[in-house]
């Protein structure tokens, strides 16, 4: 995310900005299912529904809370201001004993006799050994300040990665992946970079005008005044351009996102765009948005460009009219001419850190704007407290949902009113169309979300009163979303149950049909599953995610479609290792294909919302209903 | 790669802009040099001689000057900017269109998600050293040659402190940055470290929940953000190393210049006006190539990026449209392969080997398997999104490879595994392949797809919005949206590569049966993986490592054909127990 123009005269910006290859991009493809069908786009930004990344409503507020983040670093803080303070005030007298150095000079030479070479060594010693003790100075407090800036920052990114934990997953349905996951990532990058490069530089730059104003006074106050009127100049300068390159800034911001995402889009679409004959239009809007893109990046770039030569002209000017009057007064004998040398010196240090503390509040802008993305994270919501009830010792797993009702959006009823009884040990099977509501039941017994009225007892206890992580660890899921982290094989099963032994881990992988291809890979269990899981197929990332469930060893088990990416050869002798799982077990399997689920003890059949039969297979189809139709429709083809 | 990157496509095609930006930067540069000499023969002819008008006379001189900097200077950062972005726009649009003519293969190689990041990010990256060289860094080499000349002028012998404190000064932002480069890699991989994290625990929150892993998650989290915070710092202290250094160098460099000028004064060398001069003289030049040693610390990440926008570019496209391509042919819509084969690049074994079988028109043919058989490359083959290392593929009599691209897509209907929709309305997706369908014959297919029903729930029905890539309606939605896209199209050859996956049963069944009446005449090729949706096929192929293993009707190789024997066995087991 460049955040406009790296103003050249700044120290050194640019630690590698953020956005590298694999942060940016990809909006992730959503796979669960039954999410809410219809959200309305969370942000603006037109039919496209790219961000638009500007507006900085509250820029005060906001900066302050992001100066906050550094209150535990007060101290550090406090220490560096003091030496910058002190390092300053060294260097802003510099010029000014330089400044002696030259009336020294000139006596000597005005006077026709020769210089006073002892009194010129010990005062250029003097401005030597300020020079040098306010550089050491200084490179202190850019430590402390670093040291301050990346604690902080890092304070925040955990801040962000708890609040994570803490959000209800309707936080995360609500907004799309690729939104949030740019709040937590490019945003706070952003964050980053702008406090590391402003903070520094603020206080220096700050501090040295007003160091170099009062030298200024303490040489000349008639040519102070002549040189202070260049500060509302200045400001006022670079106000106006500033706020016009701004605003084309933000244009450039909004045509790049436009341009982006019509690239993601094309790229992700590519053979689409082929086979279907559109790469003469993909073509024609891709060179539209450059263009625009190109346009409003070139004036930005020009108007913000600006900014340094104008301020040059304005340090010329200030230089012209201070040589002119301070030439007069030393022509007239007011000034020396070591003082007319050492102001053109400050005027000189005068404009430079003013241009940056211009172009340092550009960046800074940015990072705030970027800040309250992030803060408006932290501020979200969060999940409801956890309860303090305790399961009994041993939970046998019974379930039942007693009047639930829930929906997703209030003005679409999902469930209403359903109830069911699951006894230990049952396997309870789910099925029906898409969007019946059999992966929201799963939602609600694992507490992502909470119903909106009824309640949902495990062993006699409301789940709502038992703390979500004790309640959850007795829960073991697969789902269709075959999720892996990128890490080893081997940890990923492990993920199920850290302190799981070897041989546990090898014993679930095995059950699980996990051992047969991973022996097969080169690396075995210490593969690393990369990022598009690339090395490995989606059936056995699957047979892994069920692995995971098996070695948790929970006492109730949701299999959400979880064989759907395995085929059906593979599937068969995955069943046979989940009727294992199952057994002794209350287990909830939901699945499109019957044929995993006939030997359920209980079926329930789902429509819209409500069960609308229930009872085993076979008294199902004896009763030629919902059940019954389905099965035919699945099933009519492979018996003859 | 950076450098020839710039020379094809910034030197080459703004050449011009870019010596316009040369000599107003020269000309600006000369005049903001010529502003010091002039100050000092106000000092040594005005003040010491207290000639007031000369002071008012000179200072007119410095006030023009310095004007004609600014006027300079501004100009020549139009120019730059134009030429930077231009470049910008061009690289994007070479790497763009690059990505579009690629096949699949290439596709694959890259990575959707990486390409997206070279023809955005790293474009920019690049654009931004461009930038940064044709407004800013021109001028310091100008400044540093310019500077040194006038201070030649002021006094000849005391330059050697030019000779001293420039590389000096090169040297010690030299060191550092040099000690920093290899830094700035390991931030970057750090960064996509932490964030990679955090990509993850968004994604997998149900998991993470659901197996109680939060505190794991957060020693991951914690490892990697410690990881990223230690790299940031030593990075950071460097950063906060440069500015006193160049500081203390140029400070101690003005206390040198007193002290010696004041020796060669003394003996009458030298005036002061030209000390004060030759002062800022050296200041300028300093500072300018502290401007230049900066670059070298922004052409590293450039450079990288370069090289990765180098190898889109220097990649061509293994799918090669011909010179003088087939439009018209007289077999209809027949699609044959022919003892086709495929292999990876550097792979060891073959995807696909000798498949040989024909999809006649107006009948269906299936194509099954287990997964990574091969089946999604072989109809990847049809309209040419691979093309086969052996053997050729047919589509009505013709190799696919002598038909001209557009009649070959023209006659495909595909409706790939990854239901993907484009950002825009229903309407706008349904008729991606035919702008000028009907409203009704929009309706049409959807109720083909069975897809009507939940189009007309939404409020905006037709023009309801679709977000990128599909995500706002559900994988079944998806998937029977990109069914009716393809009817829209009324090609004569479908190719439906296991697009039933994300349906129920009962859907399936109804979509298929609906189908069947639209595909009429149609060449037909379904890739699935129930039994349900394929056996009914006319023709089922069956594909076993890449190797067809058996084709015929469903009758034929439930007896002839053992691999799809247990295929039918792993899915009608429960049926079977209950007959």
């Amino acid at each position: 995310m460049s955040t406009g123009t790296p103003t050249p005269s700044s120290t050194p910006s640019s630690t590698p900005s953020s956005t590298p290859s694999s942060t940016s991009t990809s909006t992730p493809v959503a796979k669960a299912p039954e999410r809410p069908k219809y959200a309305p786009q969370t942000r603006g930004g037109g039919p496209f529904g790219q961000r638009v990344q500007e507006r900085s409503m509250s820029f005060v507020p906001s900066l302050r809370r992001l100066l906050g983040q550094l209150r535990p670093e007060r101290g550090v803080l406090l220490a560096a201001v003091a030496l910058t303070v002190v390092g300053i005030g060294m260097s802003v007298v510099g010029p000014r004993i330089l400044g002696t150095a030259t009336d020294i000079i000139v006596t000597g030479v005005t006077g026709g006799r020769s210089i006073d070479f002892r009194a010129l060594g010990s005062t250029l010693l003097l401005a030597l050994g300020l020079y040098v003790v306010s550089s050491l100075v200084l490179l202190l407090q850019g430590y402390l300040l670093n040291g301050a800036v990346q604690r902080s920052v890092r304070r925040l990114r955990d801040l962000v990665e708890a609040k994570i934990h803490r959000l209800p997953l309707s936080y995360f349905d609500r907004q799309t992946r690729g939104e949030l996951l740019s709040r937590v990532t490019n945003d706070i990058d952003n964050v980053a970079q702008s406090l590391q490069q402003t903070l520094s530089q603020l206080l220096t730059s700050l501090l040295t005008v007003i160091g170099v104003t009062v030298m200024m006074f303490v040489v000349s106050p008639v040519l102070a005044i002549i040189a202070l009127v260049t500060i509302p100049v200045a400001l006022g300068v670079t106000t106006v351009i500033g706020k016009r390159a701004q605003r084309l800034f933000v244009a450039q911001w909004r045509s790049t996102g436009e341009l982006n995402s019509h690239i993601e889009e094309a790229f992700t679409g590519q053979s689409l765009v082929k086979v279907f004959g559109r790469q003469r239009e993909v073509e024609q809007v891709f060179a539209e948005r450059n263009d625009a893109v190109y346009r409003a990046s070139f004036g930005a770039q020009f108007v913000s460009g600006l900014i340094m030569p104008t301020m040059f002209f304005i340090g010329n000017l200030n230089y012209v009219v201070i040589a002119v009057v301070g030439g007069l007064r030393v022509a007239t004998g007011t000034m020396s001419l070591g003082d007319v040398q050492a102001f053109i010196q400050y005027s000189r240090q005068f404009t430079q850190p003013l241009t940056q503390v211009a172009s340092m509040a550009n960046l800074l802008q940015s990072g705030v704007a970027s800040a309250e993305r992030v803060f408006e994270v932290l501020d979200a919501e969060e999940q409801t407290v956890d309860g303090t009830t305790v399961l009994p010792a041993t939970v046998r797993g019974r379930v039942a949902f007693e009047d639930v009702s829930f929906s997703y959006a209030p003005e679409t009823p999902l469930i209403e009113h359903l109830s069911l009884v699951a006894e230990p040990g049952q396997t309870i099977a789910v099925v029906g169309p898409t969007g019946a509501g059999k992966t929201t039941l799963v939602n609600l017994l694992m507490r992502f979300y909470d119903p909106r009225s009824g309640r949902i007892l495990l062993d006699g206890v409301d789940v709502a009163t038992v703390p979500r992580s004790v309640l959850r660890s007795e829960v073991g899921m697969v789902l269709q979303d075959t999720w892996l982290f990128h890490g080893t094989i081997h940890d990923n099963i492990a993920y199920g149950r850290p302190d799981a032994s070897e041989p546990d881990i090898l014993a679930a992988a095995e059950a699980t049909y996990v051992d047969r291809f991973v022996r097969s890979l080169p690396d075995g269990y210490a593969t690393v599953i990369d990022e598009e899981g690339s090395n490995v197929s989606a059936g056995e990332r699957q047979l892994i995610t069920i692995a995971r469930a098996f070695l948790a060893d929970p006492t109730l088990l949701i299999l959400d479609e979880a064989t759907s990416s395995v085929d059906t050869r593979t599937e068969v002798l995955v069943q046979q290792a989940m009727a294992a799982l199952r057994s002794a077990r209350t287990s909830f399997v939901i699945a499109h294909r019957l044929s995993t689920i006939r030997d359920a003890d209980v079926i329930l059949v789902m429509e819209a919302g409500a069960i609308v039969e229930q009872g085993s297979h076979a008294e199902l189809l004896e009763r030629r209903g919902a059940y019954w139709r389905l099965y035919e429709a699945q099933f009519a083809g492979a018996v003859e | 790669m950076l450098i020839r990157l710039l020379r094809t496509h910034l030197l080459r095609p703004y050449g011009r802009l870019l010596l316009g930006v040369l000599v107003l930067q020269l000309v600006g540069t000369l005049a903001s040099l010529y502003l010091p000499s002039l100050n000092a023969s106000i000092i040594d002819r005005g003040v010491l001689t207290g000639d007031t008008a000369f002071i008012w006379r000179t200072g007119k001189v410095m006030l023009a000057v310095s004007l004609l900097q600014i006027v300079c200077s501004a100009v020549a950062t139009y120019l730059g900017a134009r030429a930077a972005m231009g470049f910008g726009r061009d690289v994007r649009g070479a790497v763009f269109d690059r990505v579009l003519s690629f096949s699949a293969r290439e596709l694959n190689h890259f990575g959707a998600p990486s390409l997206i990041t070279r023809t955005t990010n790293d474009v920019q990256q690049v654009q931004m050293l461009a930038l940064l060289s044709s407004t800013v860094f021109v001028a310091a080499p100008i400044t540093m040659v310019g500077g040194v000349v006038m201070a030649l002028r002021e006094d000849v012998v005391l330059s050697w402190l030019i000779i001293v404190a420039v590389p000096v000064l090169v040297v010690a932002i030299g060191l550092l940055i040099w000690r920093m480069r290899p830094l700035f890699r390991v931030v970057q991989t750090r960064i996509d470290a932490v964030n990679r994290v955090l990509r993850e625990q968004i994604t997998g929150i149900r998991v993470v929940r659901a197996f109680v892993r939060e505190p794991f998650e957060a020693a991951r989290f914690g490892e990697a953000n410690a990881g990223l915070t230690a790299t940031q710092t030593s990075v950071g202290r460097y950063q906060a190393a440069l500015f006193p250094i160049v500081m203390l160098v140029l400070n101690v460099s003005s206390v040198a210049v007193l002290w010696f000028g004041a020796q060669r004064i003394d003996a009458g060398q030298m005036q002061i006006g030209a000390l004060t001069a030759f002062l800022t003289y050296l200041v300028q030049i300093l500072m300018s190539v502290m401007m230049a040693t900066f670059l070298l610390m922004i052409a590293p990440r450039a450079a990288v990026c370069a090289e990765r926008i180098g190898e889109v570019l220097g990649t061509e496209s293994s799918v090669v449209p011909p010179v003088d391509g087939v439009r018209t042919t007289t077999v209809a819509s027949r699609v044959r392969f022919e003892h086709v084969g495929f292999t990876y690049p550097g792979a060891d074994s073959p995807v696909l080997h000798d498949v040989t079988f024909t999809a006649e028109p107006g009948r269906t043919t299936a194509i099954i398997g287990s997964t990574g058989s091969g089946k999604t490359t072989l109809v990847s083959l049809v309209p040419r999104l691979f093309d086969a290392t052996a053997g050729t593929t047919e589509v009505d009599g013709v190799d696919v490879r002598r038909l001209e691209p557009e009649a070959l897509w023209s006659r495909i209907g595909l409706v790939p595994q990854r239901a993907f929709l484009f950002s825009g309305t229903v309407a706008s997706n349904l008729r991606y392949g035919r702008p000028d369908a009907t409203d009704d014959e929009l309706w049409a297919a959807l109720r083909t797809a069975q897809a009507e029903d939940f189009v007309r729930a939404m409020p905006e029905q037709l023009e309801a919005p679709i977000a990128q890539g599909g995500t706002n309606v559900s994988g079944g939605q998806r998937q029977r949206l990109a069914i009716a896209r393809a009817l829209v199209k009324q090609p004569e050859v479908y190719v439906f590569d296991d697009a039933f996956s994300a349906l129920d049963v009962a859907t399936d069944a109804r979509l298929r049966a609906a189908l069947a009446r639209e595909t009429e005449g149609a060449c037909v090729i379904i890739v699935g993986q129930r039994v349900a949706t394929i056996r009914d096929a006319d023709l089922i192929v069956v594909l076993e490592d890449g190797r067809v293993v058996g084709q015929g009707t469903h009758e034929e190789l439930l007896n002839g054909c053992p691999t799809y024997a247990e295929i039918v066995d792993s899915q009608r087991s429960a049926a079977e127990v209950l007959a």
